[in-house]
Formats: structure tokens, C-alpha cells, sequence
């Protein structure tokens, strides 16, 4: 199975900017034939860019790209994929009303005469892969019927299909449970070993340690350095943020108190009638977080919006100290003393276009101390701003600046400050630190275990797994609308991966006794990361 | 985890989802059909004449007792009313022959009932669908200039604004070439001039395509008018020379062209009736067929994946609204070189946004476009028809169902109709 054809890819000085914006600058790569190479760095390090350069999407300010040492120029996509080069987008570029074999010819149909499609070619194709890498798919599946994991499937058989010999991996575990993160890495493995080279995108290190031959870190843009993987979670997390972080949030224990809020019995459909959230019943106490975990899109944004009383469709009860909060609107939901992080910023969050100082105050400018008889009163709401900007160090010139001109951690930290500033009988944080670089991570999370430790009931919605285990107290898991059990803080990955997997506490934690696997985690041999 | 139980429990999650709507509208038609078609159901026959006087075959007329096939239509209707009830039940939704049996007998029905209400108790068949297609012809080159648009995710409103410009085009240089074939020609490269525009805008600068499209209409409609107050009525020896196209010429298809009702309204028309049959098929075998339908559909529906598959995004939509542009030209010459005698302002009236319509009503398929348009025809000429004859209902109220039915298939009443996923939105790199 050992090709022949091996390449060796080598970038020099590629610069890429977008105006003033430089979000590559002179980045140096090689990826030696037949090797996993990650490239590692945060949420806008520039990876993404970089890649979309390779692959012929962007075309570079500066610099050149090397295949086999002779300079290549690409104008497009398919000057790549002729190169050897493949990609398996972080966003699936797949035509979700295509069946897989429409999906894999495309752009590269076989056809008989006069362009009419022979998609049988292009089925005999996917089964050959298919076989040969261990695939179930099947050539004539809807993708938009397919799971995500097969999804990604589909996507490296399209790479394949046009002879790829360097594969780009962009962000590939950020949609997987930890089970099928694990076979991807296999499927990496026997890629690897037919000769095929791979880019492995990632900002989890504990991934780019398990899976890479060698690591190359970049920070805003620039390469920091190379690694390899034996280098310790610490010293590739200093390289990725340039400073030396705290891994771990040195937590205490949960004083759990009364039990105020509580969800019974939650059902939430959509206008088809499909239970999105199906028959979910828990209750958080005071000065606890509970983190909802499971894999995006398996009901988490409606059970929130539920809450908030922004879904049409919901059945159940869900009290705040005894006070029915189903069937209020969003304002009284908020009144009733909730303060929600959503799981969106940009879009939900904040108006990007408005100052920090007005985003600070968009769900109190109606009381007194910022308004007066329809007229706002400048002045308040400015000195409220320069006090939150302070207290929850927003990093910006000045609090009249748009939001929309702040870096993701900081938008987070106005979006915090706001929903903290009222007082509060539960919060609610949907995806706190997605796209938010480790500094601001440490400092969210901070803040939300502060408003445990004063007695809040705390919720964490989150689909990083990393994040889940940081900060929970306890854990929900919720696959296809259900909830899968409610498990303690200290739960292992296996068990979590397998709940988000679609199984039962009981039967998760049966089938790990069953193969001497850990339902707990052992602090000790865990090394804690940045999420 | 495995594939295979995510995918089994996708299955029952849908199964679990059961709409009571279609056997309570069915109900609901039933109880109608009963109420009105068989309990109030008019005396007398209902004649229906199938052949014309002069045509070689002569079929003899279907007579029916109105009341009597009142009653009959109602009935079945009940019944396959009450097994969408036992369907839903059962497995969740009602088959398909279900619905579909219950329209074409309930449509039957009410035909019945409302040509055994007319004063003459009598249709001409042939004439009904002969006329029709004086309607449906135009709207099919619209509606398929609508699917090449649409496909690749290009809203085309500007399609009425197309066909004026293809009748007015047509009528004009066939006036003054003397050569219908010239005029269609024309006509056609009108339809891309127009088509060329809506491109420009709404591809290359980003213009909001419905706005382009509505723009379009009206620049259209108002230089067609200027130019037929300014150039066709002008008269040359107190003639308007420049209003006089000559026609394209009935081709009736031997044999063929003799069956009865099909025969005189697909087999005796122009070299235009042919060539939309042919378009229809074409443009469906080209769309789900072939590996340009491959890239134009995925083009429309996800640019970005057909974009890192290096396709030309706004290639592939340029050329496809061009080639849009010149189906509805062709379509707009029908007005002026087959169907009237000379061009006159806003002929269209409208049937250009009606095509737009029928390509909903036809979920984007050629072919479902096709038999939408004519659909609409036929109630569209029917109108006309009873109109004459004096009906119990309105003739303008029976002329509105098939709008009333579009929106209701719009709103995804009638089963689902889902446009290209990125029709309307501009493709813009990065």
C-alpha cells in the first residue's frame, strides 16, 4: 500500500494581509513526505488563513509555496488539488441535498458522452476507499441525513478521491465526541501509513500531542517555534499564548445550597413538531455549576432559549425559586433575576455597531440611573462603562469605542460584565470562551466560579469537553434531546464521550467497568489545558 | 459511537412527528364535495365535447349526470379521506396516491359541478386546453427562464420585464426583416441584454437582486413603451409599417396531431410549442443529468463548497442568467410572432411574475414548472370560458385558485417546497 509518490511541501515567508491587517506574516513551514505535522496556535492565530493560502482560496501577499522544491503558484482550488493537495474544511463544504456520490464527483465528475454524469464510477470509487480505510458510507445517502462524523468521512473520501498526497485538517475534532475523535485519529494513522501527509489544525494540545510527528506553533500571525511532541502541555501552551499560563483553575469545592432552580419535565419542538429538547427534567442549586455538555446541535441552544423564553414550542415547567418562568417574556424572564451569555456574541450578544458603553447598558437603559423621560443620560451610562471596562478588564482605548473593534475575549468580558452587573438568582453562560484566546479564558472562567462562590446557581452550556471538566460541579449530558444522566464533576473523558454518544450514566459507566476503563478521572495523571 | 444507532433513532425521531393537517383538509374537501357537489348538486347532464367539428376523428361527447357524478366524486373522497386518517394513525402521514387521487377526483368533481351549473351544461374540451396554452406557453419559457436563474441561486424578478422586451424585440424586427425567424432571434438576444443587466448587478457589484429585478421590470416597461408610441405607431403612407410581424407558421405534426384533445393542443402549434416541449426535457436531463445541472445545482445551493471544488461560482451564474435571459426573450416572441397580431404596450401583463409562480408551484423542476404553467392555463382559460357561459361562482374567483393554491405551496402547505438554498444571496469570496 506504500505509494511512491511522496511529496514534501515547503512554505517560505507566505505573507498574507487583509488591509492593515496582517494575519500571516513571513510564516515559514515544512511538512516532510508521510508526516503529521500540526499547526498549532489560538482562535485567530492566523492558521485558518494560512491554510486557505495553501489551498489556493487566498492568494498570498509575500512568499512562495514549494512542492517537491519546485515553486508552485495556485489561482484556485483546483490548481491545488492537482498539486496533491486536499482539505477537509472546518465548515463541511458538502451540498447538504447531494447524496455522497454527487458530492464526492463534484468538480471532478466522470462522465460518458456529451457530460452526462456516470456517477456508478464515482460509487465504485467511495466503495474502493471506503473499504480500504474501513468506512461505512454509503454512495447514495442524503449528507444532510448523514451525522457529522460520517459527514467528515465524506469529506477526506473527496480529498482522496482526487489523489491527495498532502492533507489539510482544519480544526477536524472540534464537532466529534472524544470515541469518534479517537477513530479519526486512527483513520489518520493508516493515511499516514499509505504515505499521505497531513496538516493537522488544532488549538487542543492534548490532540496535537497524541497524533503529531512533529508541532509547529503559531502566535498572532507569526511562527513562535517547533515542537515536538514529547514537549509538555506548559511549554507548547507559553508558546501558543506567549506567556506562561495557569492551566488549572484552582477551584474549592461546591457549597451546594437550597435547590432553586428547576427544570421539569422540559419538552421544546420545533414548527415540524420534532422534540428538540425531549422530556428533560434537573435542578441546580445555589453556589453550584452545572455544565451541559454534549455534542453541538443535540438541543443545548434550545434549552436555553427555553429558559430565556425565546423558543415558541415548549411544554414542563421551569421554576426560579418557586416562580413559574415558562410563558414570560425575555425582559421578565431577566427581571426575575437571570443573566444569560449567549451562545453567539456577535449576533445575539452584543449590537456591534453601538459603543461599549451602550452595550453595557442594553437591558437596563430604561431604569432610572441611565434614563430619564425617554431621554438617555450620557453621562451615567459613560461612567458605568469606564467602571466595568476596569473591573472586568476590557482591553480597549476607550469604552466609546464600537464593540465590534474589540478581539473575541474582550467582546466576552463586555457581554459578562453586563449580565453580571444585575443581581442575580441563576446564570447562564452558553459557550463562554468559543473563539477566545487562553487569556481571557482564565479570567472568564474566574468570574464564573466568583459568582458560584457568592451563591448563584451557575449554568455552563459547553461543547468543549476540556471547559466541561474545568469548571463543572456536576454534569449534564444531553444527546438528541435527552438527557443522558446527570454525573459529578470529577467524571472521566471515556464516560462523558460515551453519554455524548447517545448512552445512558448507567450504561456508560457499566460498559467501562466492563473494559477497566476509568468512570473517574484521576487528577493526578491529568494534565489540565487551556480549552 | 456508530453511525448506525444515530441513524436509527433520525428515524424514529421523524416517524414520531405526526401532522393531523392533511387529513383534516382532506376531511374538511370531503365534507364540501358532499355538502355541494352531490346534496346541492345541479340537475341535468354535465357535456363534455372532445372533438371539434372537422376533426378527422371524431370522439363522441362524455356526458354525465351532474348530480349523480356529484354524489360519486364526494364519496370517494370521503372514503380516501378517512383512509388519511387511518394513514396518519397508522404510520404518520398519508401515502401519496392518497392525496394525489383525492385532487384529481375532487378537481374532477368540481368541474362537473360547475359545467352542469352553467346555463349550456356543455365545455368544449379541446378549446379549453387549446387556449390555455395561449397562457401556459409564454409562462413555461419564463418559469424555465426562472429554473436556469434560480438554480444557480439568482433570483430573477426582471422575467415579465424579459418577455416584454422579447414581444416588443420580436415584433419589431420581424416588421421590419419581414422574417419571423430574424424576430425570434432578436427577441432572444433582448431577453440577454436584459439578463446581461440583472448579471452586472447582482453578481459582479452586489446589488440586491430583487431590487435589480424590479428595476429592470419597470426600465423595460417604460423604454418598450417609448419606443411603441416613438417608432410602431409612427405611420409610413398612413400605415405603421413597424407593428406588421410577419408569424411563425402552424407545423401541425401528422398522426400525431390527430389524437383527440392532445392532438390539437400539443401537436398543432408553432415551431415555438415545440421547442418548449423540447427545453422542458432538456433543461431537466441537463439539470439532474449531466455535470453542468451537477455544478449549476450545487452552485445554488452551497457556492462555497462548489467554490473549493474549483468551480467559477460567479462564472457558472453569469452564464446561466444569460441563458435564462434568452428562454424568456424566446417566450416574450411568442406574444407577438404566434399568439396576437402585433405588439401593444405591457402585454404581458404580468405573466411574467405568474411564471415565477408556477417555477414555486413546481418546486424548481422544469417539468413540475411546466405542468404548474399549465395548470394555470387551464384555469386561467377556463375563467374565460365560464365567464361567457354564466356559472354559479364567479369566474374571477375560480381565476384566483391557482394563486391561492401557489401560496399555499409556498408556505409549504402542500407538501414541501424548498428553494436553492443560496438563491438571493451574492457569492463573495473570502
Amino acid at each position: 500500500m506504500k505509494r511512491v509518490d511522496l511529496v514534501k511541501l515547503e512554505l517560505k515567508g507566505i505573507t498574507k494581509s487583509f488591509g492593515a491587517l496582517v494575519a500571516n506574516d513571513h510564516i515559514d513551514l515544512v511538512v516532510e513526505s508521510g508526516e503529521i505535522h500540526s499547526l498549532l496556535g489560538e482562535n485567530g492565530a492566523g492558521k485558518s488563513t494560512l491554510m486557505n493560502v495553501l489551498y489556493g482560496l487566498y492568494q498570498p501577499t509575500a512568499g512562495e509555496i514549494l512542492i517537491d522544491d519546485k515553486p508552485v503558484k495556485f489561482s484556485g482550488p483546483s490548481d491545488a488539488m492537482a498539486a496533491g493537495i486536499g482539505m477537509v474544511h472546518q465548515h463541511f463544504m458538502l451540498v447538504p441535498v447531494f447524496t455522497v456520490a454527487e458530492n464526492v464527483a463534484l468538480g471532478g465528475e466522470s462522465t460518458t458522452f456529451g457530460g452526462v454524469l456516470d456517477l456508478e464510477a464515482t460509487r465504485k470509487k467511495i466503495r474502493d476507499i471506503s473499504a480500504r480505510y474501513g468506512f461505512a458510507v454509503d454512495p447514495d445517502a442524503l449528507v444532510e441525513d448523514l451525522p457529522v462524523g460520517v459527514q467528515q468521512r465524506v469529506e477526506i473520501i473527496k480529498a482522496l478521491v482526487r489523489n491527495a498526497r498532502i492533507l489539510i485538517l482544519d480544526e477536524p475534532t472540534a464537532v466529534l465526541t472524544p470515541q469518534e475523535t479517537d477513530e479519526l485519529m486512527d483513520i489518520m494513522g493508516q493515511l499516514k501509513a499509505s504515505g499521505t501527509s497531513i496538516v493537522f489544525i488544532s488549538h487542543k494540545l492534548r490532540e496535537v500531542k497524541a497524533v503529531s510527528d512533529r508541532i509547529t506553533v503559531i502566535r498572532r500571525g507569526k511562527v513562535v517555534g517547533t515542537a515536538d511532541p514529547g514537549a509538555s502541555t506548559t511549554e507548547l501552551a507559553a508558546m501558543m499564548v506567549g506567556r506562561s499560563v495557569s492551566l488549572t483553575l484552582n477551584k474549592a469545592d461546591a457549597q451546594p445550597g437550597e435547590e432553586t432552580f428547576k427544570v421539569t419535565n422540559l419538552i421544546v419542538s420545533n414548527d415540524a413538531g420534532q422534540r428538540l429538547v425531549n422530556d428533560v427534567t434537573f435542578s441546580v442549586a445555589q453556589g453550584e455549576i452545572l455544565a451541559v455538555a454534549g455534542v453541538q446541535g443535540n438541543g443545548q441552544t434550545e434549552l436555553t432559549e427555553a429558559v430565556l423564553g425565546l423558543h415558541k414550542h415548549v411544554q414542563g415547567s421551569i421554576t426560579l425559586d418557586g416562580k413559574q418562568l415558562l410563558g414570560l417574556g425575555v425582559r421578565q424572564v431577566l427581571r426575575a433575576g437571570v443573566g444569560f451569555v449567549p451562545e453567539d456574541r456577535q449576533v445575539d450578544g452584543l449590537v456591534e455597531s453601538f459603543s461599549i458603553a451602550e452595550n453595557l447598558i442594553l437591558d437596563l437603559y430604561d431604569k432610572k440611573e441611565f434614563s430619564r423621560g425617554g431621554t438617555l443620560n450620557r453621562a451615567a451610562i459613560a461612567k458605568n462603562a469606564e467602571a466595568k471596562v476596569a473591573e472586568f478588564d476590557v482591553r480597549t482605548q476607550s469604552a466609546q469605542d464600537h464593540v465590534g473593534t474589540l478581539s473575541g475575549g474582550n467582546q466576552q468580558k463586555v457581554v459578562l460584565a453586563r449580565e453580571l452587573a444585575r443581581p442575580l438568582k441563576l446564570f447562564i453562560a452558553s459557550q463562554p470562551t468559543r473563539g477566545v484566546d487562553v487569556g481571557s479564558i482564565e479570567f472568564l472562567h474566574k468570574r464564573i466560579v466568583a459568582e458560584r462562590d457568592v451563591g448563584t446557581p451557575v449554568i455552563i452550556v459547553s461543547t468543549e469537553l476540556d471547559e466541561v471538566l474545568e469548571l463543572a460541579d456536576r454534569i449534564a449530558v444531553l444527546y438528541a434531546g435527552k438527557l443522558m444522566g446527570i454525573v459529578p464533576g470529577k467524571s472521566s473523558r471515556e464516560l462523558l464521550g460515551l453519554m455524548m454518544a447517545g448512552l445512558t450514566a448507567d450504561d456508560a459507566a457499566a460498559q467501562l467497568a466492563a473494559a477497566g476503563a476509568p468512570v473517574v478521572r484521576d487528577p493526578s495523571t491529568e494534565e489540565g489545558e487551556p480549552a | 459511537m456508530s453511525a448506525a444507532t444515530l441513524q436509527e433513532s433520525l428515524t424514529t425521531d421523524r416517524l414520531a412527528v405526526r401532522s393531523w393537517r392533511p387529513p383534516i383538509i382532506l376531511g374538511v374537501l370531503a365534507l364540501f364535495a358532499i355538502v355541494v357537489f352531490g346534496i346541492l348538486g345541479p340537475g341535468g347532464n354535465a357535456t363534455f365535447r372532445l372533438s371539434q367539428d372537422g376533426d378527422a376523428w371524431q370522439v363522441p361527447n362524455l356526458v354525465v349526470p351532474a348530480q349523480g357524478f356529484g354524489w360519486f366524486a364526494a364519496l370517494i373522497c370521503a372514503a380516501l379521506a378517512v383512509q388519511a386518517y387511518l394513514q396518519t394513525k397508522n404510520v404518520g402521514r398519508p401515502a401519496k396516491w392518497v392525496t394525489m387521487t383525492f385532487t384529481v377526483v375532487f378537481v374532477i368533481g368540481l368541474l362537473v359541478w360547475i359545467i352542469g351549473g352553467t346555463k349550456t351544461q356543455n365545455i368544449t374540451v379541446v378549446g379549453l386546453f387549446t387556449g390555455a396554452m395561449l397562457i401556459t406557453t409564454p409562462l413555461v419559457f419564463g418559469s424555465l427562464s426562472g429554473v436556469l436563474c434560480e438554480r444557480s441561486g439568482v433570483v430573477n424578478i426582471a422575467i415579465e420585464g424579459q418577455l416584454l422586451a422579447g414581444a416588443f424585440t420580436a415584433a419589431l424586427v420581424s416588421s421590419m426583416t419581414g422574417n419571423a425567424f430574424a424576430g425570434l432571434f432578436a427577441a432572444a438576444l433582448a431577453g440577454v441584454l436584459v439578463s446581461f443587466l440583472l448579471a452586472v448587478f447582482s453578481i459582479k457589484y452586489v446589488v440586491n437582486q430583487i431590487i435589480v429585478g424590479v428595476v429592470l421590470n419597470v426600465l423595460v416597461s417604460g423604454l418598450t413603451g417609448f419606443l411603441f408610441e416613438k417608432i410602431m405607431k409612427t405611420k409610413v403612407n398612413g400605415a405603421t409599417i413597424f407593428n406588421q410581424p410577419a408569424h411563425l407558421p402552424d407545423l401541425p405534426i401528422p398522426l400525431l396531431s390527430e389524437i383527440p384533445v392532445l392532438g390539437p393542443t400539443f401537436f398543432r402549434q408553432s415551431i415555438l410549442g415545440y421547442l418548449m416541449i423540447v427545453l422542458v426535457i432538456a433543461i431537466w436531463f441537463g439539470l439532474f443529468r449531466t455535470r453542468w445541472g451537477l455544478r449549476v445545482r450545487a452552485v445554488g445551493e452551497h457556492p462555497k463548497a462548489a467554490d473549493t471544488v474549483g468551480i467559477n461560482v460567479n462564472r457558472t451564474r453569469f452564464l446561466n442568467v444569460l441563458a435564462g435571459g434568452a428562454v424568456a426573450g424566446i417566450g416574450g416572441a411568442y406574444f407577438t410572432l404566434v399568439a396576437v397580431s402585433s405588439f401593444s404596450k405591457d402585454m404581458t401583463g404580468g405573466l411574467g411574475f405568474i411564471a415565477l409562480a408556477a417555477l414555486i408551484f413546481g418546486r424548481w423542476n422544469p417539468i413540475g414548472a411546466a405542468l404548474a404553467a399549465l395548470l394555470f392555463g387551464v384555469a386561467g382559460n377556463l375563467q374565460s370560458i365560464l365567464s361567457l357561459a354564466g356559472t354559479p361562482i364567479d369566474g374571477q374567483f375560480l381565476a384566483m385558485l391557482p394563486y391561492a393554491l401557489t401560496i399555499l405551496a409556498v408556505s409549504g402547505f402542500v407538501g414541501k417546497s424548498r428553494a436553492p438554498a443560496a438563491d438571493g444571496e451574492p457569492y463573495v469570496k473570502g
